[in-house]
């Protein structure tokens, strides 16, 4: 089972390079489970819109 | 469009160009440069624009090129220095010694209605600002030229697992930056 500090660098590394299959699942497993890290890839997705939107509308 | 129309519309973009350029380039000339190259290509090709995208859409893409261009050029001449594991910032703390949070990481709301604030983009504006050089040229390279890592590791002759330190703080160095300046100012919720 992984800790929370070692799935938010995988919820990190997720988005700049593929992970591996069992890491993947491990990461969805410990999300299902885990409200902290939810709000942390929230966090992560958000990061990402705005900066695609970026300097807005 | 009649052709003083488009240069109008052009010229209306181009703050919008430069605040882009600025946060990429950090150097108001390059962007001032690389800005005046993008409205000149856009005016010269604008039979190529047929109108399926938006304007604005179709000159920031050009505009990514000449930026992408400049970072290259730059790149060549001056490398970035490779950023260690153990270099300054440290996360750890944000974790007590189990791996569990130390602290849960807070809610930030309604994306979309964050997003609808003009505010907010001069807020993660200052924070991409405060990050330094070399975490910030890896980063906007990602995330706004939207380049693939391997991409980016290889323009900027770093390692693949030295870009992914590089990507890791500046994303939690940003979220740290929006937490402070934006989330927990309440302005989010107003």
């Amino acid at each position: 089972m992984k800790t929370c500090k070692e799935v938010h660098r995988l919820v990190i590394e997720g988005q700049d390079r593929t992970l591996p299959f069992t890491e993947r699942i491990a990461v969805r497993v410990h999300l299902m489970m885990c409200g902290a890290c939810r709000r942390f890839e929230a966090q992560m997705e958000f990061m990402r819109q705005a900066l695609r939107r970026f300097p807005g509308d | 469009m009649a052709e003083n129309v488009f240069y109008d519309e052009l010229e209306k973009l181009r703050p919008t160009l430069m605040r882009f350029a600025v946060l990429q380039l950090r150097d108001e000339q390059s962007a001032e440069d690389a800005v005046q190259d993008t409205l000149l290509a856009a005016f010269e090709g604008a039979e190529q624009f047929s109108g399926r995208a938006q304007l604005r859409t179709w000159v920031v893409s050009i505009l990514k090129n000449k930026i992408v261009d400049r970072i290259r050029k730059r790149s060549r001449e001056a490398p970035l220095p490779e950023v260690s594991e153990s270099d300054d910032d440290d996360f750890d703390a944000l974790f007590q010694a189990d791996g569990h949070w130390q602290e849960k990481p807070s809610s930030w709301g309604n994306p979309e209605a964050t997003l609808q604030q003009s505010r907010f983009y001069d807020v993660m504006e200052l924070c991409m600002k405060a990050l330094p050089e070399n975490l910030a040229r890896v980063f906007t390279m990602r995330e706004i030229l939207e380049m693939e890592t391997e991409e980016i590791c290889k323009e900027l002759a770093i390692s693949t697992s030295n870009c992914w330190v590089v990507l890791y703080r500046a994303r939690m160095r940003l979220r740290e930056c929006l937490q402070l300046r934006w989330f927990n100012e309440g302005v989010g919720t107003e």
